[in-house]
């Protein structure tokens, strides 16, 4: 097998263009996918038609002054804006494609906002030309719209409860310019109650007087209550965030672990089909397995081999993911390799099997090529996203290829989140399967 | 070229093979196919397509197992030269002389793969890529590769079938030059001239049975002179005539 190993990597040698695309393809595939996942899409650019009067940006809100241009910083961080003149530029720059979307602030939604009866309306308009960003722009809208509700829905229930606590205690509200003295429902009860103590017994006015400081103390419980339930109105339902199963895989480690899944897969499948195929296109396959050595042997060495190549690439793209980009966690460095070394075998199974199934290596390629991107594409599909039965059988696929495996095994190595020596059985019982698929392809394909 | 069958009927055999058959399916492609090659003899194996020469000579190198009969050497004996040349284009001549000089475990893998370089000829270019030859120059490589272990049997199915006339007259002093070292040499070929100028022997295949074992003299010999066009004497294209004529006389 020795000889065997140092013949391959001699024609690898010299096959340097080979070399170069298996090696890069991979690593170039995997880091746009991984780029992709960790960055989400780029910032899309919207119009922004200002109509509102610069003296009137400002208004009263319950006594309180706002800004109408204060929430736009907010909607700045998730897209790029240009501000347009008007709404027709602004219909102009959707319709030609230079925006993806208009946002219309009317000229009255600050007198309509002040008057706290009347609800102005914003315009968008989008641009379809790409659904994906169109979505991304109308959640991203929506989100900053709903944001800008709740702020301003929060400046009212305080003007309210301002409102309240004055009609409660008492104190003074500015009316046109005056200051005017609001007694408050507490200090009217206990001048009630004072009045009625200072009543002779049987005093036809004590059962008059005795309904109002009654009515007084009823209001004065349920305005006191009044605050919470303002927040309950404005906010009915709390969000509490729990993570079930004590994991939480940070989104760039994930992203990271899936890049060199798919970088490993690649190159492994690529090169074991590959380096298999090519003892069949150079016909060399039936004069070595007359007595030279065994198929199982030539299959071991072909595994051996890509399995090497593709865990050298891989840990070095880590080591570069972990010294340059990401936070890793070096004191795992053990598991990391073990985690590799189990995908790449399997991998590389895997590439025996479809590298015994073909005539030629770029037969074999195509072949491998063809059968990875679905494996990962599968392994990547979330629960959730489609029904629970076919999930399952989405579920069920995946396990049947080492993507899903190595990604659990070498997710669980960068994150220490347990599962690891499932994973690792996994690939190890995969590898086996493969090997021996590979043992029959080759015994009748080469028979 | 040819030497005395005679001379070498007398001396034990390189190789003998008894009631060879194979069976895919329904189909039988050998029946009970048997013969002995002496050391030094030339033999071809000349049959028309799906005779069934590939599969005896693939049973004949193991790498075929027959479903019943037996050969008398083991497949490591026998050296084999398969049609296309089996050797790696990427690794130049004396890379991949020495790397099947390793796998078959010769004693002197260095001093093995220079007698071969030195017997092909391919001396002065040991140190090119093997895929910068030129079909004939591959052609002996992929001889060589056979030979490495000085192997008392040499197996070739179709040896000049992609060469020009200059690349294939070398190529049959080359394998000459052998046999007469004392290399039982079996090989196949659809060029059935070629079998009358180089074999000592013809085995003649079809539908998976042996129907004819002698040399070509001995093959035109069985057809009727009227059958080759009325001739004195059997002459090279009077050979292809009597071989097709045999055939037809068979039912084939």
């Amino acid at each position: 097998m020795r000889w065997l190993l140092l013949k391959d990597l001699t024609i690898l040698r010299r096959s340097p263009l080979l070399v170069a695309l298996l090696v890069i393809y991979p690593i170039a595939v995997a880091l746009l996918i991984g780029f992709a996942l960790s960055r989400g899409p780029g910032k899309p650019t919207i119009a922004l038609v200002n109509e509102i009067p610069k003296q009137h940006r400002s208004f009263d809100v319950a006594g309180s002054r706002l800004n109408a241009e204060e929430y736009l910083p907010e909607l700045l961080k998730s897209v790029n804006v240009i501000r347009a003149r008007n709404r027709a530029q602004a219909r102009r720059l959707v319709r030609d494609g230079k925006v993806l979307g208009a946002l219309i602030l009317p000229a009255d939604i600050t007198q309509k906002l002040e008057t706290g009866t009347e609800q102005p309306t914003i315009d968008v308009l989008y641009n379809g030309e790409d659904a994906v960003k169109q979505r991304y722009i109308e959640s991203i809208i929506r989100a900053r719209m709903a944001e800008a509700n709740v702020a301003l829905s929060r400046r009212f229930q305080e003007a309210t409860a301002g409102y309240l606590r004055l009609l409660l205690d008492g104190g003074t509200l500015s009316v046109l310019g005056r200051d005017v003295d609001i007694l408050g429902l507490r200090n009217a009860h206990a001048i009630t109650t004072g009045a009625i103590a200072a009543l002779p017994p049987g005093s036809p006015l004590r059962t008059s007087l005795d309904q109002v400081a009654r009515f007084g103390q009823i209001a004065i419980d349920n305005l006191g209550r009044s605050r919470d339930v303002l927040r309950s109105v404005g906010q009915p339902v709390r969000v509490r965030q729990t993570i079930v199963g004590g994991r939480r895989t940070p989104l760039d480690t994930f992203a990271a672990a899936i890049s060199v899944t798919v970088s490993l897969m690649f190159l492994t499948v690529l090169l074991a089909a590959g380096l298999l195929a090519l003892e069949r296109e150079e016909h060399a396959f039936s004069r070595l397995v007359r007595g030279l050595v065994t198929r199982l042997g030539l299959l071991a060495e072909k595994i051996s081999l890509a399995a090497l190549c593709a865990f050298a690439v891989s840990l070095v793209m880590l080591l570069a993911l972990g010294g340059f980009f990401i936070e890793l966690d070096w004191g795992r460095f053990p598991q990391w390799l073990a985690a590799l070394a189990a995908g790449a075998v399997a991998f590389a199974a895997l590439g025996v099997a479809i590298g015994g199934l073909a005539r030629e290596v770029r037969a074999a390629s195509l072949l491998a090529f063809l059968l990875s991107l679905p494996i990962a594409f599968l392994a990547l599909v979330p629960s959730g996203a489609v029904s629970a039965g076919l999930y399952d059988v989405v579920r069920f696929v995946s396990a049947l290829f080492p993507f899903k495996p190595t990604l659990q095994a070498l997710d669980a190595a960068l994150n220490g989140v347990g599962g690891l020596p499932a994973a690792l059985a996994h690939l190890a019982a995969l590898a086996v399967v493969y090997t021996l698929l590979a043992r029959l392809a080759v015994g009748r394909r080469f028979g | 070229m040819p030497t005395s069958v005679a001379t070498q009927r007398a001396t034990p055999a390189a190789l003998a093979a008894a009631g060879l058959t194979k069976r895919y399916g329904e189909r039988v492609a050998l029946r009970e196919v048997g013969f002995e090659a002496a050391p030094g003899e030339l033999v071809a194996v000349i049959g028309p397509n799906g005779a069934g020469k590939t599969t005896l000579l693939s049973i004949l190198a193991g790498i075929q197992q027959p479903d019943a009969g037996e050969v008398t050497r083991s497949a490591r004996e026998i050296g084999w030269v398969p049609q296309q040349p089996a050797v790696y284009s990427k690794l130049s001549v004396a890379e991949n002389l020495r790397l099947f000089a390793r796998l078959e475990k010769v004693a002197d893998p260095d001093a093995v793969v220079a007698r071969m370089l030195e017997q092909t000829g391919l001396a002065e270019r040991a140190g090119d890529e093997l895929g910068t030859l030129s079909g004939g120059n591959r052609q002996r490589v992929n001889i060589a590769v056979g030979l490495l272990a000085e192997p008392p049997v040499l197996l070739l199915d179709e040896p000049s079938s992609s060469l020009d006339p200059r690349q294939r007259a070398r190529l049959w002093a080359f394998v000459g030059e052998q046999a007469a070292r004392g290399t039982a040499v079996i090989f196949s070929t659809h060029d059935v001239q070629e079998a009358e100028r180089y074999a000592d022997r013809v085995l003649v295949l079809a539908d998976g049975e042996l129907l004819f074992t002698g040399s070509a003299a001995e093959l035109a010999a069985t057809v009727e002179p009227s059958a080759l066009g009325g001739g004195a004497a059997v002459g090279p294209h009077d050979f292809e005539t009597a071989f097709v004529q045999f055939l037809r006389s068979r039912g084939h």
